[in-house]
């Protein structure tokens, strides 16, 4: 039981998929200029995540090794359209707001990382809580980083005022560089964090 | 003619890939390093990119609509780049075997290259024809071309002159520069409407 309470946690914070594996940085950078799409991109990818975790932990001793990529990417592709016709369907304002960037969970770097680093070689279960852990980490990354854009750069969060009258947001948080220079600063910060707590422990 | 120049200086300078649009990220921070390498990454990128476009478009308008299979368009999308990629990997094998070692695992890594797979679907979602799909593709092949040989030309200067403090080593400042790089290319916004 604590090897799969690992599985769970190591994601969120020691192997944090955005700040220190630093992949899936595409979508990061674009959608998160308000803290709900932050949310419904880190959603739509979690719910692909887990569900194409579990099916090639499934399928992991079917696949021959040599078509194993291609064979990922259809899996991957299948619930990436699944997840795509559903927030077109029940979520439209989140489907254009996301736009390009659904499909393009496709080509997400961490989908197929955890496909290849971990479903291929472990059982069900430990997949499984891997996918959640892995997308509850980018969830919280993509939180963090677009309600710092949001608040920063638009003077509020989910859409409530934070500052009063006088604040005048920097509209470069929004904009493309902004988007740049929050995910360097993310970075550089949990570099710094990890160091000292190495320190601490040696 | 003038509007296909439009949109090649469009999706170069005002709308580019990488710097504006986020597409990409991944083999702009990795293949970055060194001009050579970018310069290698960026032909293939421009080579694949073109092909999708084309091939992409034709699946789309000729096979997926009239069958009424929209809805397989990211499945078929991303095959058809991933036969591609294993395509121009085996070319740039045979014909330059050092550019193939230097790109290493970044080559087969093309396939999800954002930038690829974004380029075959903006193409459907703004309705564009033939030639311009072509055209746009190759014009936001050579914007990441550019913007990823600019950012290796930085790095190789800030690791010869590099007084970096250590915490911002590496990823970290690359994205700073990265964002100073792209609020540069937010004065050309406004140059193509």
């Amino acid at each position: 039981m604590k090897k799969y309470w690992h599985e769970l946690t190591k994601g969120i914070l020691r192997e944090n998929p955005l700040f220190i594996i630093v992949l899936g940085t595409c979508p990061s950078l674009a959608i998160t200029t308000k803290v709900e799409n932050g949310i419904g991109m880190g959603l739509a990818a979690t719910f692909v995540l887990v569900c194409s975790n579990v099916f090639i932990s499934l399928l992991r001793k079917i696949i021959p090794k040599q078509v194993r990529i291609p064979a990922f990417i259809v899996v991957i592709a299948a619930f990436v359209t699944i997840a795509d016709l559903v927030l077109h369907a029940y979520a439209y304002p989140l489907w254009q707001a996301l736009g390009l960037f659904i499909p393009l969970i496709v080509v997400n770097c961490i989908i197929l990382g955890r496909a290849e680093a971990f479903a291929q070689s472990n059982n069900v279960f430990a997949s499984f809580m891997d996918g959640v852990g892995m997308g509850l980490g980018f969830t919280l990354a993509l939180i963090l980083m677009s309600a710092i854009r949001e608040i920063l750069g638009n003077g509020t969060f989910l859409g409530m005022k934070v500052f009063g009258e006088g604040f005048d947001p920097a509209v470069m948080m929004v904009l493309p560089p902004g988007g740049f220079l929050t995910l360097g600063f993310l970075i550089a910060v949990v570099n710094a964090i990890n160091k000292r707590m190495k320190e601490r422990n040696t | 003619m003038g509007e296909l120049l439009l949109l090649i200086l469009g999706a170069v300078l005002v709308n580019n890939f990488v710097l504006s649009r986020f597409l990409g990220i991944c083999p702009f921070l990795g293949v970055s390093k060194k001009i050579e390498t970018a310069t290698g990454m960026g032909i293939a990128v421009i080579f694949v990119m073109t092909l999708t476009s084309m091939i992409c478009w034709i699946l789309q308008y000729y096979v997926l609509e009239p069958l009424n299979l929209g809805f397989l368009q990211t499945i078929v999308f991303i095959l058809v780049i991933a036969a591609l990629v294993q395509l121009v990997e085996m070319i740039i094998q045979k014909i330059a075997p050092p550019l193939y070692q230097a790109l290493g695992i970044y080559l087969p890594l093309i396939t999800t290259n954002c930038a690829v797979l974004g380029v075959a679907i903006l193409n459907v979602t703004k309705g564009f024809g033939f030639v311009y799909a072509v055209v746009f593709g190759f014009g936001s092949a050579c914007g990441f071309t550019l913007a990823i040989v600019m950012f290796a030309g930085i790095r190789e200067r800030m690791a010869l002159g590099g007084r970096i403090p250590k915490v911002v080593d590496g990823v970290p400042i690359a994205l700073i520069t990265t964002a100073i790089l792209s609020l540069a290319f937010l004065g050309f916004s406004g140059l193509v409407k």
